[in-house]
């Protein structure tokens, strides 16, 4: 990170002589990256737009940057007096909270005992690695989580993905770049691994502690298909994700077609509101959280990543 | 002789028995930190091998692993009779060459461009912006992918009608033919920031004296990029090149799935997405396991190779 960048130094003689080539590469290059950021934001833009717009007025379509008759209607129909969606919201903030925490735990445990080049059992470490290139299937595992009784339990979010083999492989290479100078006086002292663990291992790991983190967390907000095999029948343990996903394929198996026919709306015409509109608000609100937890997610995960990099 | 060697093999087969004991004693407070875990893995990640046997069965989930019937290869045979499981190995690598092709791609053109970019403050908007739709859901991805494509008021549509490319709206998910470069495109658009991550590191590692040398000779940017640059990333090219055809029976199920429905099934239908709608749904338990086997047998064949091919060329392999 720290390491001279080339570029300064190039900039210094490139704008001496800044040559045509210079100049069409530049303008290629500004423009593409401009095109991506476009590409990238504007469907975000544009979801937002819709789910701020009337709903039978958004099937008019032409909307893109902004909303063009606004309302709140179709958030307030999904997350005021609708029991299921706050259960989901309910279940999906419980599984990210304690699948981050117990997951982190789980991590940072197993990555500092492999981590110990005196370590016993250190031969174990490609059974690991195997689990991230293998699995034993959906069906057999499908009825391994009933044998277990799994099913229909919040359990099953929580507990098989506790453990994974790609965030232990990478604070794994973190903590053993800690100097054992650090760990050496503790152990003189005869103090316990779990103290050198939590007391010292610990606060200097705090940087990827906090990228495996919000991994974790993401991966558990972003789930959606343990919920639907295993606990899709249950309306107590369905998660915002899954409730989304079910919208997106009912709306998708109408497909091709223009599907967007207003919603018997139930009470009154004021409540109208069309499997679209829901569909934009709920994609909003399922993609909030990780907007926000994003740009300190950011400042972390380029380290970390390049750090632990691809090796084994 | 004999007796005297004898000796001398219980005496350093105990010795090390002893210190394996002594080391695990030493050691038990490490145990306790990692084997709860590691059981976790087994059970997990390893125990469902033991549904294999289902393969070999007529399984019913009542009678269980031990009451079903045995069929022998029965449900291997069927697998290569029915023309559905064959169209799926076709969509799996059909999707999956295009996928990784388009993806790679695509990642190491946007870190040489972003290599280039000299204003640093655009650097980073452009980064931040790019590496966004990676940590989004597949769920929201897709929904997000159907607002774009539809074909009443998506704004691909309106764009491509607006350019005289196309006079009738496109129903692109509704289609068969469509399927693979909507898989391709929207894979670029969720991951290429992310993946270009690991390339624009290794270019940082770059000796700025090479690149010195190269103006001194009078290569234009072009000519460094080519001759320079590129070079300089060649081993994470080929290491990356090597774990994405290790990749190659694993589509994505979740993306895959979200943007298949009845219109586009015979595109769609890739393994792990016969395995879901067909076998599981349905209830044909031992013919997707039986399935399920075949894809991982080939995924493990595959993955061995190129793990193999990498140790022989840079000298590391995943594993």
């Amino acid at each position: 990170m720290e390491k001279k960048n080339g570029h300064g130094m190039l900039s210094k003689i490139g704008y001496k002589r800044m040559t045509v080539e210079d100049l069409f590469l530049d303008i290629f290059i500004y423009i593409s990256l401009l095109f991506l950021c476009v590409v990238t934001l504007y469907p975000f833009i544009n979801t937002i737009a819709y789910s701020f717009n009337d709903a039978i007025d958004s099937v008019r379509g032409g909307i893109y940057l902004w909303p063009r008759q606004f309302t709140l209607r179709n958030y307030e129909k999904i997350l005021v007096g609708n029991k299921a969606i706050s259960q989901a919201l309910f279940i999906s903030v419980s599984r990210t909270v304690i699948g981050g925490f117990t997951g982190v735990f789980a991590t940072l445990c197993v990555a500092y005992v492999l981590s110990r080049r005196d370590f016993v059992f250190r031969k174990v470490t490609p059974f690991l690695v195997f689990t991230m290139y293998f699995s034993g299937g959906l069906i057999p595992t499908f009825i391994l989580m009933r044998d277990l009784r799994l099913i229909n339990t919040f359990w099953v979010y929580i507990l098989p993905t506790m453990v994974g083999a790609y965030n232990i492989m990478f604070m794994r290479s973190y903590i053993e770049g800690i100097p054992d100078s650090f760990t050496e006086a503790a152990k003189i002292d005869g103090a316990s691994e779990y103290r050198i663990l939590f007391t010292i291992i610990f606060p200097l790991s705090l940087p990827i502690v906090a990228t495996i983190t919000l991994f974790v967390a993401v991966q558990q907000w972003n789930a959606w298909f343990d919920t639907m095999i295993y606990n899709g029948m249950n309306p107590k343990l369905t998660t915002l994700q899954y409730e989304l996903q079910k919208l997106l394929t009912s709306a998708l198996s109408i497909a091709a077609s223009d599907s967007d026919a207003v919603l018997a709306s139930g009470d009154s015409q004021r409540a109208a509101v069309t499997p679209m509109s829901i569909r934009t608000a709920m994609t909003v609100i399922s993609v909030t959280p990780i907007l926000f937890v994003y740009p300190f997610l950011q400042k972390y995960f380029i380290r970390g990543l390049t750090l632990g990099g691809v090796k084994g | 002789m004999t007796v005297l060697n004898e000796n001398i093999r219980a005496k350093t087969s105990l010795n090390r028995k002893d210190t394996i004991w002594k080391k695990i004693v030493k050691q038990r407070q490490l145990l306790v930190l990692s084997v709860p875990f590691m059981i976790f893995v087994l059970v997990f990640n390893y125990l469902p091998i033991w549904g294999w046997i289902m393969a070999f069965q007529k399984f019913v989930p009542g009678k269980g692993i031990f009451g079903s019937e045995f069929v022998g290869l029965a449900n291997f045979k069927e697998a290569f009779t029915d023309s559905n499981f064959i169209n799926a190995i076709r969509n799996t690598l059909l999707t999956s060459i295009l996928k990784i092709s388009t993806s790679f791609v695509s990642a190491i053109l946007l870190a040489l461009m972003l290599n280039e970019v000299r204003a640093r403050l655009f650097k980073r908007i452009v980064q931040t912006i790019s590496y966004l739709p990676y940590f989004i859901s597949w769920v929201v991805a897709v929904s997000i992918v159907y607002m774009v494509l539809s074909p009443s008021s998506g704004i691909v549509n309106e764009i491509l009608v607006a350019l005289g490319l196309i006079k009738t709206p496109i129903a692109f998910l509704g289609e068969g033919k469509y399927f693979y470069g909507v898989v391709a495109l929207s894979n670029v658009w969720k991951n290429v920031g992310w993946n270009a991550i690991i390339y624009l590191a290794a270019m940082t590692g770059i000796d700025p004296e090479i690149y010195e040398s190269a103006i001194m000779d009078g290569a234009g940017r072009i000519r460094r990029i080519i001759s320079v640059t590129l070079p300089s990333i060649m081993p994470t090219i080929k290491l990356m090149l090597i774990l994405n055809l290790g990749n190659l029976m694993n589509v994505g199920f979740e993306q895959v799935y979200l943007l298949s429905n009845p219109s586009n099934i015979d595109a769609s239908r890739t393994i792990d997405v016969y395995i879901y709608t067909y076998a599981l749904r349905s209830g044909r338990l031992s013919y997707g396991t039986a399935i399920g086997i075949f894809n991982s047998t080939v995924a493990i064949t595959l993955i061995n190779i190129c793990n193999y091919i990498s140790k022989k060329i840079d000298g590391y392999g995943i594993f």
